[in-house]
């Protein structure tokens, strides 16, 4: 059986009849969100219980309210009134969408929050833990019930800029992953060491016919050509 | 078509859409700005699935990548059924749902119920019983707040409205935490969910056979009565949501596992909204109605009845017409 290379993108089919990849997060980013989370709550209960503790009795019912409503509530409010982020995943660059990439709502939130308490089981996220380290898309159950995945939020890409050449054209067809391979060197030519640039470029050089030490040269120059007059 | 001549060509209508997106996605959209934006959603999606067969650079590729995954959360979403109508929910939906569940409802209410009961008999009969179920210092605390020879007429004492408040908050926290917990722990194939219905029904119970057996029978009872119509109700119900989670993982028919589990999710979380407005009411009644003591015994017995019927009533008849207000 061919291997598969390792890959944890999550491709969804759009109604456009376009996949679109998701990266799911693993565990351990998640722990650092709830850790974050977890302190959030616990420097809000603190900051509002002292002027709360000064009102007497209604304020101790508000109190109770409170813990109410930052114990249960917190993550299901935050996750759908701000597009699938709590504060700690914010703070992580992650997000919670449904398993078709759509926004969550109140009712799969609401799932995934309250069978919290079962992933907490036995003691400090075992269960959760378990099911997110077997799982391919590394679901706890909460998610696996609620039909919700966690993943990375996009980060705006900058442009790299190609080195300058004088464009080429080779006497041969390329295709399409030949394409997007020589495009894929020239633009990220900025991020490897010059022996590193030359070592990839010699591997080209006897189909291209030219010396090792201009093979570089050469692919940039195909570059320019693919990308066409700018 | 070259991939700068292709780029330069669209350059613009990628950014208009990036803006539009923003706005979206900021809430700060006016329905004018984005009459056009499934148009221009569509367009985008084109251009992409162009881009990659034409096998241009990943650099051009990625962006419209991200930009249509954005468009796509803003354009497809689910409908939430919760929000959609809760006067049609509260009116109709909840009793019907509770009927169209009516099996795991029985197991759940037998479950508790009947430890409930049980184990309140044994308990009148056997009184030493108590103090295997719960320890000696709180079965004190429980006789000091139902003692009707004390001034503190129970948690049904004198009491100003501020502590009503207090109980208030008090009593959502807690009752609603335990109708969560039942309900949560059902995906532990259910058995989560019988142990926390047996045993809040052995608690319950135990505590209101020993309280009339040793003669503080009124204070308890004419205390309890009034909010145990939609508490009590509402943990078997919410028992009964945890069942059904369960019985998906034991018995999913012809789904997978997994698939099984979240319809019974979907199912199950909305029987959780009507418990929680249910717990709600109960907390309402148990801080401003159970507590006061100006009202005579015979009163809140007869309150309390009317309140029992009135929950079995609502649950077995609302929502039956057709022609139910949705």
């Amino acid at each position: 059986m061919p291997s598969t290379p390792l890959d944890t993108r999550y491709q969804i089919e759009t109604p456009e009849g376009i996949d679109l990849p998701l990266r799911p997060a693993g565990l351990v980013p998640r722990v650092l969100a709830f850790a974050f989370d977890l302190l959030a709550r616990g420097v809000i209960m603190g900051v509002l219980m002292v002027p709360l503790a000064l009102l007497g009795n209604v304020g101790l019912g508000l109190g109770a309210l409170l813990l109410f409503l930052v114990s249960w509530w917190y993550m299901v409010l935050f996750e759908v009134l701000n597009q699938g982020c709590s504060p700690g995943k914010q703070v992580m660059g992650l997000r919670v969408v449904q398993d078709d990439g759509t926004p969550v709502g109140w009712s799969a939130s609401l799932i995934r929050n309250l069978l919290r308490f079962v992933d907490m089981l036995p003691f400090g996220y075992f269960l959760g833990a378990i099911s997110c380290l077997q799982h391919p898309h590394f679901k706890r159950l909460g998610d696996l019930a609620a039909g919700t995945l966690v993943v990375y939020r996009e980060r705006p890409l900058p442009r790299p800029q190609i080195p300058q050449a004088a464009a080429l054209r080779l006497p041969f067809a390329l295709d399409l992953n030949e394409q997007r391979a020589i495009l894929g060197f020239a633009e990220r030519q900025g991020e490897l060491s010059a022996e590193r640039v030359h070592e990839l470029a010699a591997i080209l050089a006897p189909s291209l016919q030219v010396s090792p030490a201009r093979a570089a040269q050469q692919l940039n120059g195909v570059a320019r050509g693919l990308l066409g007059p700018t | 078509m070259k991939q700068s001549l292709f780029e330069s060509r669209h350059q613009r209508q990628w950014q208009a859409f990036a803006e539009q997106l923003n706005r979206l996605e900021q809430g700060t959209a006016k329905a004018s700005d984005v009459a056009d934006f499934p148009h221009q959603y569509r367009r985008l999606c084109q251009h992409l699935a162009l881009a990659q067969e034409r096998g241009y650079s990943s650099y051009l590729v990625d962006p419209l990548q991200q930009l249509a995954l954005r468009g796509h959360q803003q354009l497809y979403r689910h409908r939430s059924q919760l929000g959609a109508s809760v006067l049609g929910f509260v009116l109709a939906g909840f009793p019907r749902l509770v009927r169209e569940q009516w099996r795991f409802v029985a197991v759940a209410s037998v479950l508790f119920f009947g430890s409930l009961l049980g184990i309140a008999l044994l308990v009148y009969l056997f009184p030493e019983l108590i103090y295997s179920i719960i320890s000696p210092q709180q079965v004190a605390e429980m006789q000091d707040m139902y003692d009707p020879d004390a001034s503190r007429l129970g948690r049904a004492a004198e009491r100003a409205s501020s502590e009503d408040w207090m109980m208030f908050g008090y009593y959502v926290m807690h009752n609603i935490g335990i109708a969560f917990q039942t309900f949560a722990a059902g995906l532990l194939f259910g058995l989560g969910s019988v142990f926390f219905l047996i045993f809040n029904g052995l608690i319950i119970g135990a505590v209101s056979g020993h309280l009339t057996e040793i003669g503080y029978g009124q204070t308890f009872w004419s205390f309890v009565i009034g909010h145990g119509a939609f508490e009590l109700t509402a943990i078997a119900l919410a028992g009964a949501a945890g069942l059904q989670l369960g019985w998906a993982l034991i018995s999913p028919g012809r789904l997978t596992r997994g698939e099984s589990l979240r319809l019974a999710a979907h199912k199950s979380v909305q029987l959780l909204c009507g418990v929680m407005v249910f717990l709600l009411f109960a907390a309402f009644i148990e801080a401003y109605w159970s507590s006061t003591t100006v009202i005579a015994a015979w009163v809140k017995y007869l309150v309390g009845a009317v309140l029992w019927l009135l929950v079995a009533a609502y649950l077995v008849f609302a929502g039956r017409t057709q022609h139910a207000p949705e």
